[in-house]
C-alpha cells in the first residue's frame, strides 16, 4: 500500500495515501474536533461537506486554514491543529454557530446529547463576542406523529440531508432558502407530513443537535400510570433489550431483559408483556400466508403476487405507499408485532383479565420512532380507540427509569407476564436484519415440508451487507429470499425487481440500518457501527441460548389458537392481525 | 457595396436608451433620401462609452456620434450622408478645451485603451457570422485544429501568460494543460458568464458584442483538452447575449465550425446554453457546476478541482468569458506578442466597467500595469462635479476599497492583492468625499449577506454578525470593542471560509477598516459621520440668523420637534428630533443646519 509520512502538531506518522488529515490525527491520538462530518462506513457514506469550518487546521504557508475531514494528507505535510491561528479560527467559528442558537440548553430534548454543547464545554466558551440581541433565524416549527422539527438550533451539517436523500432516497429534506436563513427543510417548508418522509427517524439519529428530535410520550405513559381507573400494560420490542443498557453505563450488546422487566414493574405497569410474543404470532400469520401463496404459486396459480414483502417496519410500510403505489398487494397483510400485540391485547388479553377496553392502555416500547405514527393510523383504532396507546422509545423508556428515581443496576432480574410473554429465539432476532424472514423459514419449513428442522441458524441469511440474496432448501424446494436494510437498498432491490433483475420467493426489509437495533428510538451512536455489531451479536445470542427456537412452539402462541384465534389465516385472524394498505396514507 | 456604414450601437446600456428606435429611424431617412443602397445600418456590440449613449458612429470617416436620440436620425443622412456635413451638435466636447472631437481616436476615453477581448464589439454586427469571419474569426480554430497538436497548442497559451480574467487570475494554459492529462470518456469545457457583480457588464457585453470569440475559444480548448462538448452557463438576466449567442451557435454550425468533424478534421465540438438563476454564488466555478448538474448552488471543497472532478464528475474546465475572449487573438497574433502588454506577471489587458462618481462612465480596456490614476483621471474624465478623490473599489462586492495613495500602483493580479483589493472580474467604483466609507463596507456587506448561498458557517453566520456591527456603528452606537470584533470576524472569516466568494467577503470592512480607520474612529467616539451619509448621525439645528419664522418647518415636522413663535426664529428639540430631514428639504431659506 502507497503511504504517506507526515507531521501533525510536530508528531511524525505514517498513513495510508488519501487518508484524510482528519483520519490520519485520531491515528496518531489527536482529535481534532469536528461537527458536520459523519462516517457511516458499514452504510458505505462518508458525509464531509466541509461547510461547519470546526475541524480546521493550519498548514504553514498555506493561505487559509483547511478542513481537516475533507483534505487528505500528502508526503511532507506539516499540520497544526492547534496553533493560535487554528484556535482562534475554531473558537470564533463555534462563538458564530452558537451566536444564532436558541440558549435554552437547560431545557432542550437534546441537551447532554448534543454535538454543539460539547464543542462549547471542550472550549470553555464563557461569551459569544456579538451585537447585543443579535439576530437569530428562527422557523416554523412542524410537529408530525412521529417527528419534530425545531429549525431555529439547526446548524446547517446536513447530516440529515444525507441519510434522508442518499441512504434512504427518501427525498424529504433538503437545504432551503440562502444565506443567513439558510435551512434543511421539506420542499417548499411544507410539514413533514405532507412530505414524503416515512418517519424512520434516521435524520434523527444523525442529528448533532436539538434540530431534529422524537415526539415525547413519557408524561402522557406517567399520567396514565397514576390513574387508578387505567390498566396499563407495556410491551418491549426485541431490540430494546440488547440496547437499553447503554443508557445505565452498559456496554452496547449487553442484555438486559430482566432488568428492564424488574424497573417496568416498579413503574407501576399492571402487566409486564412482551413484543416478542407478538412476533411468534406475526410468524404464525406471516408464515402461513407466505406458505399459502408458494403453495398456490407452485400448484400455477398465475395470479399469486410473489416476492411476499414484509410488513413490520412501519417506515418500510410509509415508504412503499408513497413510493410503489401500484406494489400495494405485495406485501404481506400481516400486521406488524407492535399492532399484533395492541390488538390481541386489547381483545383476549382484556378479557382474560377482565379488564374493559376503555381502561386498558397498551404502551410500547420501540427502538422506533415509526411506530409513534403506525399506532396513531385510523385502521389501528376500534372506535377511535388504538390498539396501542403511546408508543416510547427505548432512550424515552431510560427517562422513564431515571424519573422513577429507580437505580437500574442494582435490579434484580424480572421474567415477563403470563399469557403474552413467552417466546422464542425466532421472535428475538426480529431486531436485526434478515432476522424475521430467517424466523419465519424455520416455521415455513416445517410446516411446509412437515419434516423437522435440524439446523436452526440460517446463517446466509444474517450478516450487515445492505442487500443479501440467499436460496433455502425447502426439502428440494429452493425457496429464493432478499434481504435489505435501509430504505435505498430496499429501493434498489425492489426496482431490480421490477426490472426482473431478481426472482424471490419472500423478501424482508427493515428501513434503518441494521434493522431495528440500529432503529432511530435506540440510544444515539451518530455514526458508528460499534454498538450495531454488538447488538447484532446479543441478539443471536440471546436466540441461540433459548429453549425454544421455532415461534410455532411457543406454548401461548398455540394456548391462543387454541382458545381465541383459531388457527392462522382464520376469520379473526384476519379481522384483528391483518391490515391493508393505502396509496396515500398522508393525504 | 455601401460606401458608407452606421454604426448602431446595441448593447443593454444604448438599447435601453432606444438605440432600437434610432436604427428604425435613420433606416426610414435612408429610404426616404434614396440613399439605402449607399449606406448600411449596422447595430454593433457595446462601444463602451456609456456615459454618452447611444453612440452613433459613421464609417469610413470614423466620425463618433454621442447621445443621439431617435429624433436626430435625419439630421445625420440629411446632413452627414447626404452632404457630408457632420452634426456638430451631436459630437463630443472635450471638457478642457470645449473643443469637438469627432474621431474617438482623440478623445480621452479612447486614448489609453487597448482592445484585444473587445476588439470586435462596437466594429462587427455580432448576429452576423460573417462580420466576424471578415475580421479572421474562426482562422486560429482552422489553425489550431489542422496545425498544432494539443499540447502545442496549450504550450503556445502558456506561453502568451494568459490568467484568468474571472477573479483569481490562474494561469490559462496550465488549467487547460491539467484537465488534458486526465484521462476520461467524457471532457467539458464550460464557459463562466454567470457575471453577477453589481454594475458590471464586462462580459455581458463581450458577449453582446462578440459572441463567436468565445466560441471559437471555446471549440479551441475542447480540442487542447480532448473535451467535445461545451456549456456556457449565462445568467437568464442577460436576454440579448443569450439571444445572440444562440443566433451566433446557429451560424456556426450551419457553417460546420461547430459540430461534427469540423472544417474536416476528426475533431467534434458542440455547445448548449445553461441559463442561471441570478445568484451570485454561482459564478464560483464549483457552485456554477452544481447548479448546471441541478443541484443547489452552492460551492465545495476544493481539491479535487473541476480540472479531474468537474461536471458530472467529468474532467471541466472552467473559464469566464472575458478569459475565453483573449484566446483566438494569441493564436492569431502569437504568444509573444501578448505577453509583450503588460507586467511581468500579468499579460494583456483587461476589462472594467467604471462607474461611480467618475465623468465617463462606461466599459474600458487597458493594459496590464496602467495606474489607476490613468485609469480615473484620463479615461474616466476625473471625478464627478469636481469633487475630491475619495477612494475606489476593485474587484466586485468582494474586493477592496483603495485610496489616494494607490492611484500610482500600476494594476495587475498580484498589486491588487498586496494592496488589500483584488482584480475580480473587473468592477471599478469610483467615490468621492461624499461617500461615507462605513456605508460603503456595509453596502458591500448587504450585498454579501443577501447573496451567501448558507453553506459554511464563517460566511452565513460571520457575515451577517459583521453586517449587525457596521449597522450598530452607523447608528452611532458602536463601540471600540465592536472595531475589535469587526476586525476578528474579517480575519477570521478570510481564513475560513468554504469559497473564494466567502474569503474574499471582508476585504470591503479589512480594507475600509486598513484605509479610512479615522472614520470608523469617527462614528464610533465622536459619533459624527463627517460625510452625512449616516442619518441617524446627523444634527439637525435652526440658524436662527436665516430662520424668517415661516413656520414651514415646524409644520412638516412628523413628530413635533420644531416650536417657535411665527416670525421668529424656530428651535428643534433634539430629544425629539427623528433625523428624518424634511425640515431640511421643506426649508426655502437654507436655515436648517445639518451637522
Amino acid at each position: 500500500m502507497e503511504t504517506v509520512k507526515l507531521t501533525i502538531d510536530n508528531k511524525h506518522i505514517e498513513v495510508p495515501k488519501g487518508t484524510t488529515i482528519l483520519q490520519a490525527a485520531k491515528q496518531a491520538g489527536i482529535n481534532i474536533p469536528s461537527l458536520c462530518y459523519m462516517n457511516l462506513p458499514h452504510l458505505d457514506q462518508e458525509h464531509k461537506p466541509g461547510s461547519c469550518r470546526v475541524c480546521l487546521v493550519e498548514i504553514p504557508g498555506k493561505r487559509t486554514l483547511v478542513p481537516a475531514c475533507v483534505i487528505k494528507c500528502t508526503e511532507g505535510m506539516e499540520v497544526l491543529t492547534h496553533s493560535m491561528r487554528a484556535l482562534n479560527a475554531r473558537r470564533t467559528v463555534v462563538e458564530l454557530l452558537l451566536s444564532d442558537h436558541p440558549k435554552d440548553c437547560l431545557i432542550c430534548p437534546s441537551s447532554g446529547n448534543c454535538e454543539l454543547q460539547k464543542l462549547s464545554i471542550t472550549m470553555g466558551i464563557r461569551e459569544i463576542s456579538t451585537v447585543e440581541h443579535a439576530a437569530v433565524s428562527t422557523y416554523r416549527k412542524d410537529a408530525s406523529p412521529a417527528l419534530l422539527r425545531d429549525m431555529d438550533k439547526c446548524v446547517m451539517c446536513r447530516s440529515c440531508e444525507t441519510v434522508c436523500n442518499e441512504i434512504q432516497t427518501v427525498g424529504a429534506l433538503s437545504a432551503i432558502n440562502r444565506g443567513f436563513m439558510a435551512v434543511v427543510a421539506p420542499a417548499f417548508e411544507q410539514d413533514l407530513t405532507d412530505s414524503p418522509c416515512t418517519f424512520c427517524g434516521q435524520c434523527v439519529a444523525v442529528c448533532p443537535t436539538g434540530a431534529l428530535t422524537a415526539v415525547d410520550n413519557t408524561s402522557h405513559v406517567m399520567r396514565a400510570l397514576a390513574d387508578p381507573n387505567k390498566y396499563v400494560v407495556v410491551q418491549t420490542a426485541p431490540a430494546v433489550r440488547v440496547a437499553l443498557g447503554e443508557e445505565f453505563g452498559y456496554q452496547p450488546g449487553t442484555p438486559v431483559t430482566g432488568k428492564m422487566v424488574a424497573a417496568l414493574r416498579a413503574l407501576g405497569f399492571n402487566k409486564v408483556y412482551d413484543t416478542d410474543f407478538a412476533a411468534d404470532l406475526t410468524i404464525m400469520e406471516e408464515g402461513s400466508e407466505l406458505l399459502d401463496r408458494i403453495t398456490r404459486y407452485l400448484n400455477g396459480d398465475k395470479s399469486v403476487r410473489l416476492p411476499i414483502l414484509t410488513s413490520c417496519c412501519p417506515a418500510w410500510v410509509n415508504f412503499f405507499e408513497t413510493n410503489y403505489p401500484d406494489m400495494l398487494d405485495v406485501p404481506s397483510t400481516a400486521r406488524s408485532p407492535q399492532q399484533m400485540f395492541g390488538s390481541i391485547a386489547k381483545t383476549y388479553m382484556a378479557d382474560k383479565l377482565g379488564v374493559k377496553r376503555e381502561n386498558m392502555v397498551v404502551v410500547s416500547v420501540m427502538p422506533c420512532i415509526a411506530k409513534k405514527y403506525e399506532c396513531q393510523r385510523e385502521e389501528f383504532k376500534v372506535d377511535g380507540d388504538p390498539d396501542v396507546d403511546y408508543s416510547l422509545t427505548t432512550r424515552e423508556l431510560a427517562h422513564l427509569i431515571k424519573i422513577g428515581n429507580i437505580d437500574f443496576q442494582s435490579l434484580k432480574d424480572e421474567d415477563y407476564d403470563r399469557h403474552m410473554g413467552e417466546s422464542t429465539g425466532a421472535a428475538v432476532i426480529f431486531g436485526a436484519t434478515g432476522g424475521v424472514i430467517e424466523a419465519a423459514a424455520r416455521t415455513a419449513y416445517e410446516l411446509f415440508t412437515g419434516k423437522k428442522l435440524e439446523k436452526v441458524d440460517f446463517e446466509e441469511l444474517r450478516g450487515l451487507e445492505g442487500i443479501r440474496t440467499a436460496t433455502v432448501d425447502f426439502n428440494g424446494t429452493p425457496i429464493h429470499i432478499g434481504i435489505a436494510h435501509t430504505l435505498g437498498n430496499a429501493r434498489k432491490l425492489l426496482d431490480g425487481i421490477k426490472q426482473g433483475m431478481y426472482n424471490f420467493h419472500a423478501i424482508e426489509i427493515m428501513a434503518c440500518p441494521g434493522g431495528c437495533i440500529g432503529g432511530a428510538g435506540q440510544p444515539l451512536h451518530r455514526g458508528t457501527d460499534v454498538a450495531l455489531k454488538a447488538r447484532m451479536a446479543a441478539l443471536y445470542k440471546e436466540d441461540f441460548n433459548m429453549p425454544i427456537r421455532k415461534s410455532h412452539e411457543n406454548s401461548e402462541i398455540i394456548e391462543l389458537y387454541e382458545k381465541f384465534l383459531g388457527k392462522p389465516l382464520s376469520e379473526k385472524s384476519h379481522k384483528l392481525l391483518h391490515t391493508h394498505y393505502f396509496s396515500h396514507p398522508k393525504q | 457595396m455601401y460606401k458608407m456604414q452606421l454604426l448602431v450601437c446595441g448593447g443593454t446600456g444604448c438599447r435601453a436608451s432606444a438605440s432600437a428606435k434610432i436604427v428604425e429611424k435613420l433606416n426610414e431617412s435612408l429610404k426616404a433620401h434614396g440613399l439605402d443602397e449607399d449606406a448600411q445600418v449596422v447595430t454593433t456590440g457595446c462601444f463602451g462609452f456609456c456615459e454618452k449613449g447611444p453612440i452613433v458612429k459613421v464609417i469610413p470617416d470614423n466620425t463618433f456620434y454621442t447621445e443621439v436620440q431617435p429624433e436626430d436620425a435625419e439630421e445625420i443622412v440629411a446632413e452627414h450622408i447626404l452632404k457630408g456635413r457632420k452634426v456638430g451638435r451631436l459630437l463630443y466636447e472635450n471638457p478642457e478645451t470645449q473643443e469637438h472631437v469627432s474621431d474617438s481616436k482623440h478623445m480621452g476615453f479612447y486614448q489609453k485603451q487597448m482592445r484585444i477581448a473587445l476588439k470586435n464589439c462596437g466594429v462587427i454586427d455580432p448576429e452576423n457570422i460573417d462580420e466576424y469571419i471578415a475580421r479572421d474569426g474562426y482562422s486560429a480554430l482552422a489553425q489550431v485544429i489542422s496545425d498544432l497538436t494539443p499540447q502545442q497548442a496549450i504550450d503556445l497559451l502558456k506561453q502568451s501568460g494568459l490568467r484568468g480574467r474571472g477573479g483569481a487570475g490562474f494561469p490559462t494554459g496550465l488549467k487547460w494543460e491539467i484537465t488534458s492529462k486526465f484521462t476520461s470518456d467524457q471532457k467539458y469545457v464550460v464557459c463562466n458568464a454567470d457575471e453577477g457583480d453589481p454594475g458590471a457588464f464586462m462580459d455581458r457585453s463581450i458577449l453582446e458584442g462578440d459572441p463567436n470569440a468565445v466560441i471559437e475559444a471555446m471549440a479551441i480548448c475542447g480540442y487542447c483538452i480532448g473535451a467535445n462538448k461545451g456549456l456556457i452557463y449565462i445568467r437568464a438576466e442577460y436576454p440579448l447575449a443569450i439571444r445572440r449567442l444562440r443566433i451566433a451557435i446557429q451560424q456556426a454550425r450551419d457553417y460546420g465550425l461547430l459540430g461534427d468533424n469540423i472544417l474536416g478534421t476528426d475533431f467534434s465540438f458542440d455547445m448548449e446554453l445553461r441559463y442561471g438563476a441570478g445568484a451570485f454564488v454561482c459564478g464560483e466555478e464549483t457552485a456554477l457546476i452544481a447548479s448546471m448538474e441541478g443541484n443547489r448552488g452552492e460551492p465545495r471543497v476544493k481539491p479535487p478541482f473541476p480540472a479531474e472532478d468537474g461536471y458530472l464528475h467529468k474532467p471541466t474546465v472552467v473559464n469566464n468569458v472575458e478569459t475565453f475572449a483573449n484566446v483566438p487573438v494569441i493564436f492569431l497574433k502569437g504568444p509573444e506578442w501578448f505577453s509583450s502588454i503588460g507586467t511581468e506577471k500579468s499579460k494583456g489587458t483587461k476589462v472594467f466597467a467604471l462607474a461611480g462618481k467618475i465623468n465617463n462612465v462606461g466599459l474600458i480596456e487597458v493594459p496590464m500595469g496602467i495606474t489607476l490614476r490613468e485609469i480615473i483621471y484620463e479615461i474616466g474624465g476625473g471625478i464627478k462635479n469636481g469633487k475630491k478623490f475619495k477612494a475606489v473599489q476593485t474587484g466586485g462586492p468582494s474586493g477592496g476599497c483603495l485610496t489616494e495613495k494607490h492611484l500610482d500602483t500600476p494594476i495587475d493580479f498580484d498589486s491588487l492583492v498586496a494592496a488589500g483589493s483584488m482584480m475580480g472580474s473587473g468592477g471599478m467604483i469610483v467615490m468621492d468625499e461624499d461617500d461615507c466609507m462605513v456605508s460603503i463596507a456595509k453596502f458591500y456587506l448587504e450585498f454579501i449577506v443577501e447573496e451567501s448561498c448558507g453553506k459554511c458557517t464563517p460566511c452565513r453566520v460571520g457575515n451577517k454578525r459583521m453586517l449587525e456591527i457596521l449597522e450598530k456603528i452607523c447608528k452611532g452606537k458602536g463601540s471600540m470593542e465592536d472595531l475589535d470584533h469587526l476586525r476578528n470576524f474579517a480575519n477570521v472569516i478570510k481564513d475560513t471560509a468554504l469559497c473564494g466568494l466567502g474569503q474574499t467577503s471582508p476585504n470591503p470592512v479589512l480594507s475600509t477598516l486598513d484605509n479610512f480607520y479615522d472614520e470608523y474612529l469617527a462614528h464610533v467616539k465622536d459619533k459624527k459621520c463627517y460625510a452625512k451619509k449616516c442619518k441617524d448621525l446627523a444634527t439637525y439645528t435652526i440658524i436662527p440668523e436665516v430662520c424668517t419664522g415661516c413656520t414651514v418647518c415646524a409644520k412638516n415636522c412628523p413628530v413635533e420637534a420644531i416650536t417657535g413663535e411665527r416670525r421668529q426664529p424656530h428651535f428643534i428639540n433634539q430629544d425629539k428630533c427623528i433625523r428624518c430631514g424634511v425640515c431640511y428639504t421643506k426649508c426655502k431659506f437654507n436655515a436648517i443646519l445639518v451637522q
